[in-house]
């Protein structure tokens, strides 16, 4: 991945790019190695929606170079009071056209690559292959198990969020020795026992604080600078303004990444949270 | 101690975000949260009455599964027991009745 490149492999930085990241390059943590670092990375989101867009927005703005995006939706007037990567004029389009053009509005020399395509076991692999880092943006427990499996197969890291109503959750999975989603929940709820986001409503600005979390861990990966949140997952409570962590581990006996695993290859995710007895 | 309501799970709760119980040990404290609050019992145990696998209890930042002696644990009252459950974002949780995958939108 991007932090792994050697220095003399990076790509160079041209004179725009110096003017514009300068805030950048004043940090040390950051500075010229750290921006072309960005330039060289390539990121997924999956998810164009409340989690994807502060997250490709900010990335986009970073300077990262490459920024996959998947998505199958068209914009409905719902979204806008939280996906703000939409506009009222771009009901009806696709997400993927929407976001892009918001993306490259904003970066030019941005990389979108756009994918259009419902991620599927068949898929994954060859969708993920080619990025450093993937986005969990997803609203779904067979999408988000899927992302978190194919990204332990792979071995990328996946910055996950997810939000419902006012509570959000962060963290990183599927790093190197880190835990990762199914060592937190080995399985999903199953349909009906949980009430659904759908029915519960989501406060708009609560996907813009966790994915603004997201971004801000895949810039630190891509960097190679700071403390993670591998290891840990933070909590938010928007309507309390609480932000407290708990304590995640590599659980040795996880079925897709502990010492002995039952998960070698994709699942049907669907089939896994449909609340069915049967697994992998 | 207190005991922290997970959003989804506080309409079982009575809509409370936290819960104060007198227990001495992390099993106490559930058996007394679901006492006072039975409808909360089917969604944090299975019928064999294991805690479900969607669903984590956290004894202030330590997984409870992690402790070694797990539930058995004693508390005292100014220790935090936190139920986190999985969540998902804009639509329907968990194989939702189409079974589609497609929208993936946060």
């Amino acid at each position: 991945m991007a932090t792994v490149i050697e220095s003399a492999q990076l790509p160079e930085l041209s004179t725009e790019e110096l003017s514009r990241y300068a805030r950048h390059l004043s940090l040390p943590e950051v500075g010229t190695e750290g921006q072309r670092k960005l330039k060289a990375a390539r990121v997924l989101c999956v998810g164009t929606g409340g989690l994807g867009s502060p997250l490709a927005f900010y990335l986009a703005a970073a300077g990262i170079g490459t920024l996959g995006l998947v998505d199958f939706d068209v914009v409905d007037a719902s979204n806008l009071q939280r996906q703000i990567i939409h506009s009222t004029r771009d009901i009806g389009r696709k997400k993927l056209d929407s976001a892009a053009e918001k993306l490259q509005a904003l970066n030019p020399t941005l990389n979108v690559v756009k994918h259009e395509i419902m991620l599927s076991s068949a898929n994954a692999l060859d969708i993920l292959k080619d990025y450093d880092i993937v986005a969990d943006g997803t609203d779904n427990f067979p999408t988000r198990y899927l992302v978190n499996d194919a990204c332990v197969l792979l071995g990328k890291p996946n910055v996950y969020g997810s939000i419902f109503r006012f509570e959000g959750q962060a963290s990183v999975f599927a790093t190197k020795d880190g835990p990762c989603y199914r060592c937190l929940y080995p399985e999903p709820p199953p349909p009906g026992l949980v009430p659904s986001c759908a029915e519960g409503g989501v406060l708009g600005v609560l996907p813009g604080v966790i994915g603004v979390i997201q971004a801000t861990e895949a810039v630190k990966i891509i960097l190679g600078k700071g403390k993670t949140l591998s290891g840990r997952l933070m909590l938010y409570d928007a309507m309390d303004m609480h932000f407290r962590e708990v304590k995640l581990r590599r659980d040795p006996a996880c079925p897709v990444c502990g010492d002995s695993p039952t998960i070698t290859e994709y699942v049907d995710y669907v089939e896994f949270c449909s609340g069915r007895p049967a697994r992998a | 101690m207190t005991i922290f309501i997970p959003t989804p799970l506080r309409a079982f709760a009575g809509g409370s975000k936290a819960v104060e119980v007198q227990a001495s040990s992390v099993a106490a404290a559930l058996d007394s949260l679901t006492s006072a609050h039975p409808a909360l019992r089917n969604h944090l145990f299975n019928a064999e009455g294991k805690l479900r696998a969607f669903v984590n209890l956290y004894l202030n930042d330590e997984d409870v599964r992690y402790l070694p002696a797990k539930e058995a644990t004693a508390v005292s009252s100014s220790d935090t027991l936190s139920i986190i459950p999985s969540i998902a974002g804009g639509i329907a949780t968990a194989g939702n009745r189409t079974g589609s995958m497609r929208r993936v939108r946060g």
